[in-house]
This record gives C-alpha cells, sequence and structure tokens, in this order.
C-alpha cells in the first residue's frame, strides 16, 4: 500500500502544513483537508474523508430488498428522498413492478420539495461561509416550512423513508396540495427577495467570481454531476436527458453557468445555478399538483421481493447531481451487491488538482461551491 | 448507437479480447480481458462516434464460488446519450487490474475506493492509498468472506446487550446494599424504606443510596 508523501517544508520560508478540520464550522460535516501552503496561497489541499463511513454497501447486502429503505436515507440527509428514489427505481427494474401513475407524482412532489430544502441549505451555508450570516436565517426559514409541509406528508423531518419499492408510503393528506401551492407562492416571491438579498451582493460577487474555475473538460473528466457539472457550462439533466418517473411529463429549463461574475464554471456560477434551479423545482411541483392523477399509489408488490439473478443501474437526479444505484441480485431475498454513486465523493476526488494556487480562504468558497455533504461522501 | 453497436465496434477492434454481451436479463455488459482495459477504454473515449466520456460508476463485487473479483465499469456519453458496461476479472487471491487513471480522472477516487474496500491493486494508479477506512486498516470490508478483527486499537465494536450490563451493576448494588446493611437490625431497615419512591428508578431501586454515606 502506498502512503501519502507530503512536501518537504521548508521552514525557512512561510511553508506550513495545516489540518483544516476535521471539525470545522465550514466543512460541511466531519471531513478533513491536509493544507499545504505557502503563507497565505495554498500548494495543495488533500482531502481525507471516512469520518463518517458507516458501511451502507456492506449493509445492503445483509437486510432484505425492502429492510434496505430506511438507510439510504442516511446516505445523504439533506436530501433522502433521492436515495429512497434511487434504490425503489433500482429494485422496481429488478422485479420488473409498474409504479402507478399517482405514486410516480407523488415521488416527483416530494423530491422536488427536498431538492429545494437542499439547495436552501447549500447557499445558505455558502453565504455564511464567504461571511454573510443573514442569509442562512432566510433560507432556514424557508426550510423549515418544507420540512412540515414533508412532515404532513411522510411523517418525517430529516430522514424520510416515504418512497417504497413499487410506489410511495402514504397518499397526500386532505388539504395538502393548497398548502404547498400556498408555501410555493410565498416562496417564489423568497427568491427575487433572496437575489437582493445577497446574489447580486457587490462583495459576494467579487469574492466568488473567477474563483476556483473549473472548466467544462475538467468537469467531465472527474466525473462532477449535477449543479456542478451545469455550474461548468455542460447543459446535461437526467431528469430531462434520460427522464425517469414522471419527469417526461413536465416542462422545466435546466439552468446552465453562463459566467455570470465573469468565468464560466467559477464558484459564482455552481451558487447560482442552484437558485435558479429552485425556481424550476418550484414549476415542477406546480406542475405535478395541478395534474396529480387519481388512483393507487402503491404497485401490488409481492411481499417477499425474490427478483431473478441480475444487475441494474439506476439513475436519479439527487440534489447534488446523478445518484446511481447499482444492485446485482443473485436470485436470493437478499441484495448480492448494493454500490451508491454519489455526487460528492467525486466531487472531493477534485478539489485537491483545483486548489492548488488558490487562498486558503478560497478552499471555503470552493467546498461550499461544489456541496460536497459528508455522510454522501462517506457513505 | 446502442449498446449492441458499440459492442459490435469493439469486437471489431479488439477480437478475442472482448468477451460477448451478456444476454439482457435486465443490463447487459461485456467482460473483457483484464490486460486489455486500458486499451479498450481508450479506444472507447476517443472513436469518433462513440465517445465515451463520462466514467459513470467504477465498482467491484465478490464471487467467492467463481474465485474472481468482477471490476465494472459504467460508461456514457453526454454527447450521444449511449453508454456501455465493461467487466473485468481478476483472481481473488492477489486481483490486481491496470488502473484507468489515465483515460478518466475520475477513476482516480473510485479505483481507490474499491482498493480501500475489495483490497483490488490498480497498477500504474498515481496515489493508491485507502479512502474511507484508515490506512492501518486490516482487511476489506466488502468481501464476502470479511471477519470484523473485534476492534481497532483498543476501540471494541461489539457492545454487551446494554440490558445485561445494567442488570449486572444492578446485581452488584444489591449485593453491596446487603453487605453494608445486616439484615436484623429493625431501624435500618425502615430507613431506606422511604428514600425508595423518591428514587423512583428501577423496581430494584432501594439499594441505590446507601453507597454515599459508607464513601
Amino acid at each position: 500500500m502506498s502512503k501519502l508523501v507530503l512536501r518537504r517544508i521548508d521552514r525557512n520560508n512561510e511553508e506550513m502544513l495545516v489540518n483544516f478540520g476535521p471539525q470545522h464550522p465550514s466543512t460541511h460535516g466531519v471531513l478533513n483537508f491536509l493544507v499545504e501552503t505557502d503563507g497565505e496561497v495554498m500548494r495543495r489541499a488533500i482531502p481525507d474523508i471516512g469520518y463518517l463511513h458507516r458501511s451502507l454497501e456492506k449493509i445492503g447486502e445483509m437486510v432484505g430488498y425492502p429492510g434496505y429503505m430506511p438507510y439510504t436515507d442516511r446516505i445523504d440527509y439533506l436530501a433522502a428522498m433521492f436515495a429512497n428514489e434511487g434504490y425503489a427505481i433500482a429494485v422496481e427494474k429488478l422485479i420488473k413492478v409498474e409504479v402507478p401513475k399517482r405514486a410516480q407524482y407523488l415521488r416527483a412532489v416530494s423530491c422536488e420539495l427536498n431538492r429545494i430544502a437542499s439547495h436552501l441549505v447549500s447557499i445558505g451555508t455558502m453565504a455564511t461561509d464567504i461571511g454573510a450570516v443573514t442569509p442562512l436565517v432566510y433560507a432556514l426559514r424557508e426550510r423549515e416550512a418544507i420540512n412540515d409541509l414533508v412532515e404532513a406528508l411522510c411523517g418525517a423531518r430529516l430522514t424520510y423513508n416515504y418512497h417504497r419499492i413499487g410506489g410511495v408510503a402514504f397518499d397526500a393528506p386532505e388539504g395538502w396540495r393548497d398548502k404547498v401551492l400556498r408555501f410555493l407562492d410565498r416562496f417564489d416571491s423568497l427568491l427575487q427577495e433572496w437575489d437582493r438579498l445577497i446574489t447580486w451582493n457587490e462583495i459576494y460577487l467579487k469574492r466568488l467570481g473567477g474563483v476556483a474555475v473549473i472548466t467544462r473538460e475538467q468537469a467531465v473528466d472527474y466525473g462532477l454531476v449535477g449543479p456542478n457539472l451545469r455550474g461548468s457550462g455542460v447543459d446535461w439533466d437526467v431528469r430531462r436527458d434520460i427522464p425517469y418517473g414522471a419527469y417526461a411529463d413536465f416542462k422545466f429549463d435546466v439552468p446552465v453557468g453562463r459566467g455570470w461574475a465573469g468565468t464560466v464554471g467559477d464558484a459564482f456560477d455552481r451558487y447560482y445555478v442552484r437558485v435558479l434551479e429552485m425556481a424550476q423545482s418550484s414549476r415542477i411541483v406546480r406542475q405535478a399538483l395541478e395534474k396529480l392523477p387519481e388512483g393507487e399509489y402503491m404497485a401490488k408488490v409481492p411481499r417477499k421481493i425474490k427478483p431473478e439473478a441480475g444487475e441494474v443501474l439506476s439513475r436519479v437526479e439527487s440534489a447534488r447531481g446523478e445518484m446511481a444505484y447499482y444492485v446485482v441480485s443473485d436470485g436470493t431475498e437478499r441484495a448480492y451487491r448494493v454500490r451508491a454513486r454519489t455526487g460528492s465523493f467525486l466531487a472531493m476526488g477534485i478539489i485537491e488538482d483545483v486548489s492548488s494556487g488558490l487562498m486558503i480562504a478560497d478552499l471555503v468558497a470552493l467546498i461550499a461551491s461544489l456541496d460536497v455533504v459528508a455522510p454522501e461522501t462517506d457513505r | 448507437m446502442t449498446t449492441t453497436e458499440i459492442h459490435e465496434k469493439l469486437k471489431a477492434q479488439f477480437g478475442e479480447a472482448v468477451g460477448p454481451l451478456s444476454e439482457p436479463k435486465v443490463d447487459p455488459f461485456a467482460v473483457v480481458k483484464t490486460d486489455r482495459i486500458v486499451e479498450v477504454c481508450r479506444f472507447l473515449k476517443d472513436a469518433p462516434g462513440v465517445e465515451l466520456d463520462f466514467c459513470e460508476d467504477l465498482t467491484a463485487v465478490d464471487w467467492p464460488k467463481r474465485n474472481v473479483i468482477e471490476v465494472v465499469y459504467h460508461l456514457f456519453s453526454y454527447k450521444h446519450r449511449h453508454g456501455i458496461v465493461l467487466k473485468v476479472e481478476a483472481a481473488r487471491a492477489e486481483p490486481s487490474v491496470p488502473s484507468v487513471e489515465g483515460v478518466w480522472k475520475a477513476a482516480n477516487w473510485m479505483e481507490r475506493e474499491v482498493f480501500d474496500l475489495f483490497g483490488v491493486t490498480f497498477t500504474g494508479h498515481p496515489d493508491l492509498r485507502r479512502v474511507m477506512l484508515p490506512d492501518d486498516w486490516v482487511g476489506h470490508p466488502l468481501r464476502k468472506d470479511y471477519q470484523e478483527a473485534g476492534g481497532f486499537h483498543g476501540i471494541p465494536n461489539l457492545r454487551e446487550n446494554p440490558l445485561v450490563e445494567l442488570r449486572r451493576i444492578d446485581e452488584i448494588r444489591i449485593a453491596e446494599h446487603a453487605k453494608n446493611n445486616p439484615p436484623p437490625a429493625p431501624a435500618a431497615a425502615k430507613a431506606p424504606a422511604p428514600a425508595a419512591p423518591a428514587g423512583g428508578g428501577a423496581p430494584p431501586a432501594p439499594p441505590a443510596p446507601p453507597a454515599g454515606p459508607k464513601a
């Protein structure tokens, strides 16, 4: 096994080796960076992850197919709906079950609400990391409202366990639709308020514009997904390009980084793509609630799920980009292998190469703009 | 292009090195000879009309019955919206696969993860270190025959049933109480009685207070 080779520190210069984390307020969970610096300028920041490794993939081999659903929540606790949905779709493909239309719509609604909540945390904490404390409060206020809505839907505020293999756990309660629509009306106006509050703030723009640029080629090569990929100018969204569930029925735009603050693919582009995406999510929720079909919300699924041997990859567009489940079945009641491919893990992989030459304070902007969430990297 | 067409193109280029496409029970895949994988991947990335620029997933599956570890590559093209699944097989005893890090940078961390959790060595990888687990961890947990070592640097990973543990503590307390308060004295027997409801804890509560005065 090879070992981490660190650069020899020249004590006569201003070179230092600094531990950034594991318990640092701006590292978005428990993760550590070994930062080789020359004064304020970084030579390299080496991510050291694994503090939240809970062997979720191994657990997937030990519990049965339906029993793994609550564990998927823990893969990404800021956007648990997507982890639910990805796993459910993978197993549905294995056992060839058709999900009822109403369940697909409810999935889309719950996922898009969750996307808004997750992006709110992301952009709110990003503003805080940069030094603006106030916006986080506004973001969390809206997230609280979404938490209330989702709690009314499935009884949980964080680890939802709402999707099931073959549908969703509960139907939407009475009057829920109007509550969501009322929330969205307010939320759309908040987005404009948000732009006035922080997005076009002069300091914020200067702080993020042109910082930590990831080019289009780099983003594809390093396997970035989701808003990070789109921030670099790649026009790709799984929801639109390989539609799953009900997404083929909705009209929505895919925001792509345009270099609003200078360069395409800088930290600001990745940030603003998320802001625009929330407006699109709101649009999708409205359409889905408008057309919400009547009928069953759960398909007929055998009590004992025993798919024939085979393997499958399911893709969903999570808040942190494409989330893929690779499930291998050997014909028994337990999966032979469950693998979750998550966006944050590969976003961590790019940090070492992008960080060289940045200021230490910009490392914070880079981490925040990539929206890495520690449980998702470590699983 | 469909997966079959990509596979035919591969067959034409590499012949025997690329196995047949598996029958599509769910998702089809093709097994590639281990030592040719880098060439195949480079071809798939560069060949016009194929251009699989996105290494979507790279992982492994352990098959002790066949005595192999499969490394699985999910490749995809943003431009043409098609993809293929490749597999290579490595012997379980000392699995070694050439690294495709030079083709897609994304493979860097995913190969590190496979190395960490399956123990597959990727030859030619620039920085093959454990990524999830500590550097001095013993074993590779996602292998099917992995046995837990029973702790890590003195931190146990198994814990007694807490109920059993609590009962043992209770029994020690009761024994101590019996030792400190010999039964015949009637005055002493009366004293703990009012203390018991105040404590209000577990059913064998009365022994709780007397430990103090002795110390």
